[in-house]
């Protein structure tokens, strides 16, 4: 690779994590600088931007731009705690899968197929049509959606550390099989298995997102940025930017972590998009 | 050079090196005769494979040609268009790949394949008839559907002969060949070796042999250039290269070859070959070789002729000559420790079996056999052979299905966390690829550590004063203690893996093809270490290999295996010089080994 | 493994693959059928009363029970799922909730699917006939120039464009061509018992906007497969055999990057099927997506139920197809393992 590639990469790297740290900074500060109250209508419903309200009005005469300001901590929260609990609950999978190389493997490999065989977004809606609409609802819904994919390419990690020397001198060694997993094991897995961890959380961004937006998520009036876009969308005519404005805030926070994340994934030489179709989330 | 057959190929001061400025291949000239074949010698990055491809035109990307001439039956190859090398390439000289398994396309059937190469080059005479033709001439006639299989459907050695019919299916005068036999076991390795000196014979194609292994070589080449760090440094007739080798380095190559035939204690050469990028500015064998002085780093030595037909990059090689042979003659057998007669391992009726789905697969069928204390004993057989599972099961990474397993007069529980503590001390088992056998998140201080403080309960600091005297013994200096294994190279790993072995302080060490994913000349470096540790510490050893000229050197008795049976079994002396055993002689035969001459 | 490589007679070639049909159709089958149990539990345990829940918190005992007995809930929960399960395999998809609970005898899904089914598979296709020759077009483009500015430009973009939700890229668009250009209807609002194709400009913005979505994965997949093919070793022996450049192109490195093309584009249908759903809310599209996300806003599980196992078995089916396709194109796979 040329030298001047690489600089663009590197490029699109730090472009990268100048838009996160915007974005993040938005929505865990902004509010501290909101001009208005987010939930009080502080003028005429779709008010054009003015020097009061920088973005307007919404539907409801409450000021955009302090909604924007509150709108993102929820749906960045929400989708870091939902990867999270996907990694964990993957993990654990993955690991037992691949190391004990036992009767159990099978069976836990099967049923992540069948559970990768299922639509994530169509099994959220049936879940939420089941359990109703929360949060906690929400979190472990995506955490579920996402440890399937996860797990598998753990214990593909997993599976490839097991067999080499080291891990087996430590086996032979009659070490426990929790002692090889975490000092052998685990720090050697660690990067196949979190290089695409960027693109897992963007797409719990973009799953609860979608699902606030359907109104089956977070409800009203809570100022929330996909939120902000539903409610909005009728009077897009009149006033864009009470949708525009949320919108862009969300696309600047999944592009900011993709550009990130295949940034981080090509100085470690490996591919931030998965490879291959099966072993790919999404 | 008057009664050598005109040549069809001359390579004249070639040169390539990486896009990014560092050389790879430097000033590297050579000529082949019609019907001749030319070994081309070297570790892995002296430029062999991009000499080799050069020849073809080729340069693999970030690889850019520098200078110097190549030219084919007469037809100039670099500097031309693209169109035009497409047009010499298989039809004047052709190129057979390395792994005939990943240069085979898997989507094409075998005989379409060849039959593409006719097509490209001959659209006329491209019938099937010619396929079949061409599949015959490597010996591929016997079975009529064979064009119509697929590669992932042949064996290794269909496959690399499915190639070489591709490479000859347009009567090239000129073959590459790199390393075409790697990877195959010796007995195929040796059918493949005699095809191709039958073409060479009959229908005179010449061709260029790049091969690591200076055994191959010298069984099929009429010359040999050997390269070293991207430059020849010494060329000449097959026999007296390796008779009468002038440079230090092939030299030292010559009797760091093992030789089943004549046991002898191996000399390995210290240290690394330089990489692309580390050249230094002088001879670049300075580092290792044992006759440098101040003078050989100050210029590059000229290639000078030590008789007309062989020449040497050495400023002193005159004075080398009257030295003779390298030293390090007369092994092991006189030097061998007098061995206790009472048995530390014995496995009986051992059967091993791998379980896929409701499938099963023998991979062991009822061995037995005896391990005397301090005695070497050599697992001898060909991939597949379930040599290495053996291993596996003595180290307790794999079960049995049936059979015994007793060490020092106690059974053996199957997995090695059923074990008694001090069974698990005492046996110790090294694996095959350096690269995957240390932890590369630990230092190398830290993966000693570990079965010092595991197996041996020492303490933190106890640990640490040993693990410097851990690396004495396994030749180590010091300060690799606070490497990485990223840091080391595959010899230098390999000996860490040893001291992680010796850490325990065992009686039975377990070694599984401990050197084959090494350069010959830092295999003989390892096996040296193993030999002196053996006779010092008085262990007891399990030597796992497929390499029988290892085997001479540092085993005491042999098991020779095939396909998950034991076939024969005795001492080195015995099995090796007078086999009983039908497949033992074939192996034998086959093994690859330097001409007598060599060791004159 | 340690097998002994040797080669198979050819008059065992056949049963490989029936077992490689076989054991796909029935996974499939029990895909489908954890599927159907995922569907009935979800929308079944709920806390609290499923007939008192859809009637609302003014309904009286009388009716409640009324609506337990039409929904079947009074039924042991076995044999609700049974009897659920073999209506939908024999076609009877079973009443609405809602319906049943505005006074209906009978509410039957099919009546109020029909249409919509209809709408989301006019979408589906139009997008489908786009996406798979530009992903597979550009995929290509990008791993023939692989390093150079326009494997960039779309690498870049399509990194850019990846998980960035429907509803924010279809906002977006209608920004653009509705509110600054003027030129696109914002919604694709289709009277009852009109085509969707009458008016084909309703469809340009959700087409639109499910492209976007999807293209991205689907470019950066197919990149991936034929960049690792072009650099195989069978496609350098191909060149050093003297083989045209067209020829290894096509025969050597397309031939052999198609499977899991294949894989990607199925996945990348798949995952429009979850486009969809959003895309027809952003457009108000009458299509099953937006019914579906109604019945769940209003908790109507009889078509909840019957939309869901519907777009599972569609989902399943691609899956199914795309591994049959693979089967065609991997001679190794027609091999017993």
């Amino acid at each position: 690779m040329t030298g001047r590639l690489r600089f663009m990469r590197s490029f699109s790297g730090a472009v990268g994590v100048t838009i996160v740290v915007f974005v993040v900074a938005v929505a865990i500060f902004g509010r501290y600088f909101a001009p208005h109250d987010p939930n009080v209508p502080v003028t005429v419903p779709l008010a054009p931007p003015s020097s009061h309200y920088w973005l307007g009005t919404d539907f409801l005469g409450r000021d955009v731009f302090s909604r924007l300001l509150y709108g993102g901590r929820s749906v960045i929260t929400l989708a870091a705690l939902a990867t999270g609990l996907g990694y964990l609950i993957g993990m654990s999978v993955g690991l037992i899968a691949g190391f004990s190389r036992s009767r159990i493997d099978p069976v836990l490999m099967r049923s992540v197929d069948v559970m990768l065989a299922f639509p994530p977004l169509l099994f959220l809606l049936v879940l939420i049509s089941g359990a109703g609409t929360g949060v906690e609802v929400l979190v472990i819904g995506v955490a579920v959606i996402q440890a399937p994919g996860i797990s598998r390419i753990v214990r593909t990690a997993t599976l490839e550390v097991s067999v080499r020397g080291y891990v087996e001198a430590a086996i032979a060694r009659g070490e426990r099989s929790f002692a090889v997993i975490v000092r052998e094991v685990l720090p050697n897995i660690m990067a196949p298995v979190l290089v695409d961890s960027g693109l897992r959380f963007t797409y719990s961004i973009l799953i609860i997102a979608s699902v606030n937006f359907l109104g089956l998520g977070l409800q009203p009036p809570a100022s929330d940025w996909a939120l902000m876009i539903s409610d909005n969308r009728q009077y897009i005519a009149i006033q864009a930017w009470a949708v525009l404005a949320p919108a862009a805030m969300i696309a600047l926070l999944t592009i900011g972590i993709n550009l990130t994340g295949d940034a981080i994934a090509r100085s470690l030489g490996r591919s931030y998009v998965p490879k291959t179709a099966r072993s790919a989330v999404i | 050079m008057s009664d050598a057959p005109a040549p069809v190929v001359q390579v004249e001061g070639l040169s390539l090196g990486l896009t990014t400025g560092d050389p790879v291949v430097e000033d590297v000239s050579f000529t082949v005769g019609a019907g001749q074949i030319l070994g081309l010698v070297g570790e892995s990055g002296s430029g062999k494979t991009t000499t080799a491809l050069a020849l073809l035109g080729y340069t693999r990307r970030g690889v850019e040609l520098r200078g110097g001439s190549v030219s084919i039956s007469g037809q100039p190859i670099l500097g031309q268009g693209i169109s035009n090398l497409r047009n010499l390439r298989g039809k004047v000289v052709s190129y057979v790949p390395q792994d005939p398994g990943g240069a085979l396309n898997p989507s094409l059937r075998v005989g379409d394949a060849v039959m593409d190469v006719l097509r490209a080059h001959r659209a006329g005479a491209a019938s099937l008839e010619s396929v079949k033709a061409s599949l015959e001439r490597v010996e591929l006639g016997a079975d009529p559907r064979l064009p119509r299989r697929y590669p992932h459907q042949l064996s290794g050695g269909q496959q690399q002969r499915v190639t070489i019919a591709m490479a000859c299916v347009c009567d090239p005068p000129v073959a590459v060949l790199d390393e075409p036999t790697t990877g195959l076991d010796v007995i195929t390795q040796d059918r493949i070796l005699a095809e191709l000196a039958r073409l060479r014979d009959d229908d005179g194609m010449a061709m260029v042999y790049v091969s690591h292994d200076l055994a191959v070589v010298a069984k099929m080449a009429d010359r040999i250039v050997v390269m070293y760090a991207g430059r020849v440094v010494e060329s000449g007739p097959a026999d007296e290269v390796i008779e009468r080798p002038r440079h230090p380095y092939t030299r030292a190559l010559v009797s760091a070859i093992p030789d089943f035939r004549r046991p002898r204690a191996l000399r390995g050469i210290p240290g690394v070959s330089v990489g692309v990028g580390e050249w230094p500015s002088g001879c670049a064998f300075v580092p290792r070789c044992r006759y440098a002085i101040d003078r050989c780093s100050e210029a590059l030595p000229e290639l000078s002729a030590a008789t007309p037909d062989h020449s040497v990059r050495c400023i002193r090689w005159q004075e080398l000559a009257s030295e003779g042979a390298e030293p390090g003659d007369g092994r092991a057998a006189a030097t061998a420790v007098e061995a206790e007669d009472e048995a530390l391992l014995q496995v009986d009726h051992l059967e091993v079996e791998y379980r896929n789905g409701r499938r099963r697969n023998t991979v062991v069928h009822d061995v037995s056999f005896a391990i005397e204390s301090g005695r070497c004993v050599a697992l001898v057989g060909e991939s597949g052979s379930g040599k290495t599972t053996i291993g596996r099961c003595l180290a307790g990474l794999h079960p049995p299905s049936a059979g015994r397993i007793v060490f020092d007069g106690s059974e053996l529980a199957a997995f090695a966390r059923n074990r008694p503590l001090a069974a698990r001390r005492r046996i110790q088992i090294v694996f095959q690829n350096p690269f995957e056998s240390l932890n590369p998140r630990h230092k190398v201080s830290s993966s000693i550590e570990r079965p010092l403080r595991v197996l041996r309960g020492l303490s933190q600091g106890e640990a640490r004063t040993e693990v410097g005297e851990l690396l004495d013994r396994a030749k180590l200096p010091r300060r690799v203690g606070d490497r990485f294994p990223i840091e080391l190279s595959g010899g230098e790993r390999q000996r860490v893996a040893i001291a992680r072995a010796l850490a325990a302080k065992p009686d039975l060490l377990i070694c599984d093809e401990v050197t084959s994913a090494l350069d010959v000349s830092v295999q003989a470096a390892v096996l040296e270490l193993l030999s002196e540790l053996q006779r010092d510490l008085r262990l007891s050893m399990l030597f796992i290999t497929h390499n029988l000229g290892v085997v001479a050197c540092v085993a005491d008795t042999v098991l020779v295996m095939d396909r998950g049976s034991l076939r024969e079994s005795g001492t080195v002396a015995q099995v090796l010089n007078a086999p009983a055993d039908e497949y033992t002689r074939r192996l034998l035969s086959a093994a690859p080994c330097l001409p007598d001459g060599a060791y004159s | 493994m340690t097998t002994v490589a040797e080669p198979r007679a050819a008059d065992r070639e056949v049963s490989p693959v029936l077992a490689f049909v076989g054991r796909r159709l029935l996974g499939a089958a029990v895909s489908l059928l954890v599927a159907s149990v995922l569907i009935f539990i979800g929308t079944s345990v709920l806390p609290g009363n499923a007939a008192s829940v859809v009637l609302g918190r003014g309904a009286t005992p009388a009716a409640v029970q009324q609506l337990e007995r039409q929904m079947h809930l009074n039924k042991p929960l076995a044999t609700q799922y049974t009897d659920w399960l073999g209506g939908f395999v024999r076609g009877d998809l079973g009443d609405s909730s809602i319906g049943l609970a505005q006074g209906q005898k009978h509410a039957p899904v099919w009546a109020l699917i029909s249409d919509p089914v209809k709408n989301s598979l006019i979408l589906a296709v139009i997008t489908a006939l786009f996406m798979i020759p530009l992903s597979l077009g550009l995929g290509a483009i990008a791993a023939v120039y692989a390093g150079r500015p326009a494997d960039h430009a779309i690498s870049i973009m399509s990194l850019a464009a990846i998980a960035l939700p429907e509803f924010v890229i279809g906002s977006l668009l209608v920004g653009v061509f509705f509110v600054w250009l003027d030129v696109l209807p914002p919604v694709a609002i289709i009277p009852p018992g009109q085509s969707p194709l009458s008016d084909p400009s309703k469809l340009v913005l959700p087409v639109a906007t499910l492209l976007l979505a999807s293209l991205a994965a689907g470019i950066r997949m197919v990149r991936a497969g034929m960049v690792e093919t072009l650099q195989a070793e069978y496609v350098m022996a191909a060149r050093l055999n003297g083989l045209s450049e067209r020829w290894v192109l096509w025969r050597y490195a397309m031939r052999n990057a198609l499977a899991p093309s294949v894989q990607v584009l199925a996945q990348n249908l798949q995952w429009l099927i979850g486009g969809i759903i959003i895309t027809e809310t952003v457009f108000a599209y009458p299509g099953l997506g937006s019914l579906l996300v109604t019945a769940v806003g209003n908790r109507d599980l009889g078509v909840v139920q019957s939309v869901a196992m519907l777009i599972a078995v569609v989902y399943v089916m691609l899956n199914l197809v795309a591994d049959l396709i693979v089967l065609l194109l991997v001679p190794k796979l027609r091999e017993p393992s």
